[in-house]
């Protein structure tokens, strides 16, 4: 068995009792990814170099003071490659960030450094973070570690087949309308979308400001507490952090369920949800009630209008956020080009892929002139209404409970010619970033051989009940030990 | 503020020169047949995104912002920033300390 299969805790107890040291867990993960990444896809560039350096620096601190050293020292991580790491190329999936090499790293990535982490490298994702399967990366496909002929999900896609198949023990993603969520259930990992705020947006390569948060994908739903609460908290670079308790995360983890109320809204039984996603969901249901949660009906009846206003809101942002990709600061440039307008168009159309092109004249048509108030506008008054669901429901129940996608992983492909189908694959996950409320995807079960996961939704800095609930399901759904078939490592 | 449309243009009106338009304002340079592409997926969306204006938002203002933070402000002091040099480390074309580009006409 590998050690990469183990939770973190249990790999911080071994590294601090000196069964192994932090180079040779290292380096084990290093092997795996070099034999297992070339049929998956998840990096898009291991660091091996810096990764080991980091584990001697970790070995020395836990040599030294072994009480004292962090629970994260020592531990394998990999990055979203739209997270900015100093010194390590940056690329967001995109052609125009090819080369970029970023002057400094965002926050989260220098609260782990300072923890002890060990960084393996940059994950691959859909271009800009825009994408539910990972096929809109400029650079590779990652495919699903239970079926390669399968999507990851997205646009995290990289940092949930990085976890799934035990690559790395922890990775980061960031989810704007469920690109932690919708891959972790697609490969059968954990993913928590922090509440609005939670998590310092700083060195976060924008796509939708007012809906991108940075979360924690891993293994066990304790491992996904401990990275949280290692990120978490306000940051003076970026005025949208908050200042909240963190200690819930962790502290109110083994709880239970017994007399919590989950709600399950209506509408999101009404989805179109595959078969085999539906029974795993009513098994989880029973699950969680036999443990003593109190089940209820609940309603959010502006669902069926969450869709629309997302692909207003989002697009609309990325119009006006990647207008500083230019070419002129960053990216390939514009060889040749004569005038300042030619110049943009030439790094801009090299530049952005399909999906990219999509959403920017989607967003600007948007904005402009005489369409405004008919799509804009309106979507953001929506965005209340959606907000306002979740008030009400949040007055009667504690914690609201519901498959996260439709449907487990499609296959490669499936969905590429067909954007409003690609879109329908956040129906259930985008909300939550409307009203900017926590959500948490757990492993539940399989169907046909596929991951499904539950999505746990919690309230404006929700995020301990949501993993509470998620720990008690963990224990009983026992399939996050699960190894997919592409996990298996010859060696 | 200006007056809200009843309704969302009908699907199937957006002409590859609007497109165009809107592809030039955001400096897409695009070609015609990528626009054309484009204006037919467009359509498609737009329709979609149409049925907002059957939504009912008569009794609730637009969000501005969902974490209910107000006046985030910092003391005015002067903080290191990045170096000229780490600035321009990643730009394709500079010359003197400055970014390069084409003129403007």
């Amino acid at each position: 068995m590998s050690l990469l299969e183990e939770p973190i805790r249990e790999l911080s107890r071994r590294l601090r009792d000196r069964e192994f040291s932090a180079v040779e867990l290292t380096q084990e993960a290093l092997a795996r990814a070099e034999e297992l990444d070339p049929a998956l896809g998840a990096f898009l560039r291991v660091t091996p170099e810096l990764a080991l350096a980091a584990a001697a620096a970790a070995d020395r601190r836990l040599r030294e003071d072994p009480s004292s050293a962090p629970i994260l020292c020592g531990i394998p991580v990999a990055y979203k490659d739209v997270i900015c790491t100093k010194g390590v190329e940056t690329t967001a999936g995109s052609q125009i960030l090819h080369g970029f090499v970023p002057p400094y790293s965002a926050t989260v990535v220098d609260r782990l450094s300072a923890l002890g982490v060990v960084p393996l490298g940059k994950l691959n994702c859909d271009e800009f973070a825009m994408g539910s399967s990972n096929e809109n990366s400029s650079y590779q496909l990652t495919r699903n570690p239970w079926d390669p002929e399968r999507v990851a999900g997205g646009s995290s896609g990289g940092s949930a087949v990085a976890v799934a198949a035990r690559l790395a023990c922890a990775t980061l993603g960031s989810d704007t309308g469920g690109s932690i969520r919708l891959p972790a259930s697609f490969s059968g990992v954990v993913g928590a979308k922090p509440t609005y705020g939670r998590v310092s947006r700083y060195g976060l390569i924008a796509f939708a400001s007012s809906l991108d948060q940075i979360g924690p994908l891993a293994k066990t739903v304790e491992d996904a507490a401990l990275v949280l609460t290692a990120i978490a908290g306000q940051d003076p670079h970026d005025s949208t952090s908050v200042m909240a308790p963190i200690d819930g995360f962790l502290g109110e983890l083994r709880n239970g369920v017994k007399g919590l109320r989950l709600g399950i809204p209506r509408e999101y039984l009404e989805v179109g949800l595959d078969p085999g996603v539906r029974e795993v969901f009513e098994q989880s249901v029973k699950t969680l009630e036999g443990l003593g949660a109190v089940t209820q009906e609940v309603s959010l009846p502006t669902t069926e209008y969450a869709l629309a206003a997302y692909y207003v809101i989002a697009p609309a942002e990325v119009s006006s956020n990647l207008a500083r990709m230019d070419g002129v600061r960053f990216g390939p440039g514009f060889p040749g080009a004569t005038t300042l307008k030619d110049a943009y168009e030439q790094a801009r159309h090299n530049g952005f892929g399909a999906e990219v092109r999509r959403r920017v004249i989607l967003g600007t048509y948007a904005l402009s002139s005489g369409y405004y108030d008919a799509y804009y506008l309106r979507a953001q008054k929506v965005r209340t209404l959606v907000a306002q669901d979740f008030d009400r429901a949040f007055a009667e129940v504690d914690a609201i409970i519901s498959p996260t996608a439709p449907t487990a992983a499609f296959k490669v492909g499936e969905r590429t010619a067909d954007p409003l189908a690609m879109y329908a694959t956040d129906i259930l996950t985008l909300p939550a970033n409307l009203a900017g409320i926590s959500g948490v995807s757990v492993p539940a079960g399989f169907a046909n051989g596929l991951p499904v996961g539950l999505q746990i939704l919690g309230p404006y800095l929700g995020e301990a009940t949501c993993f509470r609930v998620g720990q008690s399901l963990e224990g009983e759904a026992a399939v996050w030990n699960r190894l997919p078939p592409l996990a298996v490592a010859a060696k | 503020m200006a007056k809200e449309r009843a309704s969302a243009p009908p699907a199937g009106s957006i002409a590859p020169a609007e497109v165009a338009h809107v592809s030039s304002l955001a400096r897409l340079g695009l070609t015609s047949p990528e626009l054309e592409k484009l204006a037919a997926q467009l359509e498609v969306i737009v329709a979609a995104v149409g049925q907002l204006s059957s939504a009912d938002t008569s009794a609730v203002e637009a969000t501005a912002q969902v974490g209910g933070l107000r006046n985030v402000t910092r003391e005015d002091v002067v903080a290191p920033g990045l170096s000229a040099d780490e600035a321009l480390a990643n730009a394709s074309v500079k010359a003197a300390g400055f970014l390069r580009v084409p003129a403007i006409q």
